[in-house]
């Protein structure tokens, strides 16, 4: 029994160093120091055109960033099984940083989906998700300001599925207290970091009693180690009703995969929709990925008229995790208040600015 | 010419002499109904049913229901079994007098978190082979919500899905959890959703999953669904994944209509559309199988309320009292389940008489009282 848990104990530390290997994630933030590389995916679609508009206010607000560009190629990479190229992984794995735009997963046989590719390859283990109102866009909703994380590896979505007999179907559902651990550690040294008060977990563990019975065990575990942040538990079905509504009773969301996944977006809806809404994979060793979440919308690439926000705040929510805590704050305000004033706004919030308009009037708000 | 308008002239005077109904003109279904409902000869003697108050708010919420019916009269008398949350399992009497009686009113039985008893509320589902739940949430007049227009009927199977309960612990550390999906049930669930809306008038069904990451189990749902879609022309069909669903209900809820879907899906739907619509307090719902029906409180049937609810009994009794006008109606007493309906709703669009969730602080009782003084 002692030994057990002298076994858990050091699992539990060894998780521990391996999410956040060092305490200082980077370099430091004097800006002399050479620029930090960092890898950007501009993806297909509108993606040219929105990664422009973040060069273009990196610019301008002097962040020292220096862009590696990587682009899908057109044919299947033997060593990936892919059609992400073996270097621009190793790439990203160097830079420990990086920034991906929307990509369109062609259909066909003999190679991986591109986001399956870059989740196993990078072992990118959370997905986070800040929703927050965006000022002067009305939704429905007033007082949203949560962050939904997600466990992005296993749970439902193992493609653990098989034919028992004709017309019987299982799927495995699998849990681990690995990785469990590593999505509440990540969870917990977030709220920390970022000032939050409140950690809930969500689970169906009336139900589902073993699978997220341990999920909620090891969040308690978790918890227990950081004293100054409350923690409960919600089931999923009282969270979805009470998420539409009050979303205010939420601060931090941690959730197995499924969970995540459809949260995290029923939170999209409540602020506004993907197009706004920035996200942040975390990988194994502290590696970032940020990322848009919206689709390529091909039916307007090329026009102008793409919305950069929800890639303009990914990469401000990148600068939070590099440290460059000061420009992240001034570029997140230029972006709010240029949507506040409302002069300068894209066709898909009600307005008639082009991107380049858009992303001029943020750098002018700097 | 003018001998043939009198009659009509006659009607329009006579309904205009009589006394002025305050829901006309506000699309309520008037108390005395247009198109007689002819029964057949001993229909009206009184009905058993099996009355389970269960937990925390449930004894609460079905004394409202006793007290209306009393008031109605209604051909119903209530066979009351006590069954609470944490027993080991439902008592073979109570599943008898279900078996007998055919159709049961339930309050909410609490299922403990974590560890030990499976949910009761689940094992009477299977029990009877319950395989449809059904939600219907839409918007009350008179009840304030940031959505309009929405009126969704969630169907979803009851049985089978992530509900099964079979997990298994691998080795230490690793958990696996079962999800079953078979062609059978998912059939059945499918043609009931289609004959739902058939028999309601409802124009359009939409299948939620998630195929395209659990290609084999919801891509087997999705089959089923089809190939039922085929033999409904008049119905339109379309399907949705769930988390693009989940988006849409929060900002665009009027385009759906019915919905079907498979066991966990359907909570997290349900729920999200009670929510939108007015909160869990005021959704009617209920399981129905081949032989049974079992009527309670529309979304989150395990949420029994806390205890600052129950001591100072202000449980919401408006689910509770739609579903049994649901109830009412599946029994074959339609009028007495429109005078109902009709006085609940009086009652919320009137607003005096509102309990916490509704954004009130009447009690239970005030509301009972309420709905009763607007039956007609």
């Amino acid at each position: 029994m002692a030994l057990r848990r002298v076994l858990q104990r050091s699992l539990m530390d060894r998780i521990f160093s391996w999410v956040f290997p060092s305490t200082e994630l980077v370099i430091a933030s004097d800006t002399s120091l050479e620029p930090i590389k960092a890898t950007l995916f501009p993806g297909d679609g509108i993606g040219p055109e929105i990664a422009e508009s973040v060069k273009q206010v990196f610019r301008a607000a002097e962040v020292p960033i220096e862009w590696e560009e990587h682009f899908v190629a057109d044919e299947v990479d033997p060593r990936t099984g892919s059609l992400l190229t073996w270097e621009s992984l190793e790439s990203v794995r160097r830079n420990r940083v990086g920034l991906k735009g929307p990509m369109a997963t062609p259909i066909g046989k003999g190679h991986r989906s591109l986001n399956l590719t870059l989740r196993k390859e990078l072992g990118l283990y959370a997905n986070v998700r800040p929703c927050l109102n965006l000022p002067g866009y009305k939704t429905r909703y007033d007082n949203v300001n949560l962050v939904t994380i997600r466990e992005n590896t296993e749970g439902e979505y193992s493609g653990l599925e098989h034919q028992v007999v004709r017309g019987v179907v299982e799927s495995l559902k699998i849990i681990t207290r690995q990785a469990s651990l590593r999505v509440a550690e990540y969870a917990f040294h977030y709220a920390k970091m970022n000032g939050r008060q409140r950690v809930s977990s969500i689970h169906k563990a009336n139900i589902m009693r073993k699978t997220d019975g341990l999920f909620l065990k090891c969040c308690r575990e978790v918890a227990e180690k950081y004293p100054d942040i409350t923690y409960e538990e919600v089931i999923i079905d009282n969270c979805c009703m009470m998420l539409v509504k009050n979303p205010s009773l939420f601060d931090v969301l941690v959730m197995p995969n499924l969970y995540g996944d459809i949260i995290s977006d029923l939170c999209a809806g409540l602020i506004g929709g993907l197009g706004l809404t920035p996200s942040c994979n975390i990988g194994e060793g502290g590696i970032i990925l940020a990322e848009a979440v919206h689709g390529s919308a091909p039916d307007i690439a090329g026009k102008n008229l793409a919305n950069p926000t929800a890639f303009l705040l990914s990469s401000v929510m990148m600068l939070r995790h590099l440290n460059l805590n000061d420009k992240a704050d001034r570029i997140h305000n230029a972006i709010l208040s240029t949507i506040s004033e409302g002069q300068y706004r894209t066709a898909d919030l009600g307005g008639t600015a082009s991107t380049t308009d858009f992303a001029k009037a943020i750098c002018d708000h700097l | 010419m003018a001998r043939r308008s009198f009659p009509t002239l006659r009607h329009l005077l006579r309904a205009s002499q009589s006394s002025p109904n305050p829901s006309l003109g506000l699309g309520f279904p008037e108390s005395r109904r247009s198109v007689t409902y002819m029964p057949r000869p001993g229909d009206g003697a009184p009905r058993a049913v099996t009355l389970i108050p269960g937990d925390g708010i449930g004894p609460l919420v079905t004394g409202a229901v006793q007290q209306v019916m009393d008031a109605m009269h209604a051909p119903v008398y209530f066979e009351t079994y006590e069954v609470h949350g944490d027993m080991t399992s439902v008592p073979s009497e109570v599943i008898e007098s279900i078996r007998r009686n055919k159709v049961c009113l339930k309050g909410g039985l609490a299922t403990p978190v974590g560890g030990g008893v499976s949910s009761l509320n689940v094992q009477l589902r299977k029990e009877l082979d319950l395989y449809a739940s059904l939600v219907n949430c839409f918007n009350l007049p008179g009840l304030p919500t940031r959505h309009e227009n929405v009126d969704i009927v969630v169907i979803r199977e009851n049985t089978e899905g992530e509900y099964s309960g079979l997990e298994h612990e691998v080795v230490p550390g690793v958990v696996e959890s079962l999800k079953v999906i078979t062609k059978f049930c998912s059939e059945r669930i499918a043609k009931y959703a289609f004959e739902y809306a058939y028999l309601n008038n409802r124009k359009k069904v939409t299948a939620v999953h998630k195929a395209n990451i659990m290609k084999l189990a919801d891509g087997l749902f999705l089959e089923s669904c089809r190939e039922v879609a085929t033999k409904y022309p008049g119905i339109k069909y379309n399907e949705i994944i769930v988390d693009n669903c989940c988006m849409q209900l929060v900002s665009k809820p009027e385009q759906f209509d019915v919905m079907v879907t498979p066991n966990l899906y359907g909570n997290l739907v349900a729920n999200t559309a009670a929510g939108i619509a007015g909160g869990t307090g005021v959704m009617p719902g209920g399981n129905v199988g081949q032989d049974h029906a079992i009527f309670e409180q529309g979304a989150s049937a395990g949420n029994v309320g806390n205890d600052k609810i129950v001591e100072q009994k202000k449980a919401n009794p408006v689910a509770l009292l739609l579903s049994s006008a649901m109830m009412l109606r599946h029994l074959q007493f339609p009028s007495f389940a429109d005078r109902l309906e009709t006085a609940v709703k009086r009652v919320i669009l009137e607003g005096k008489y509102r309990t916490k969730d509704l954004g009130g602080s009447s009690t239970t009782q005030e509301v009972t009282d309420a709905v009763i003084a607007q039956l007609d």
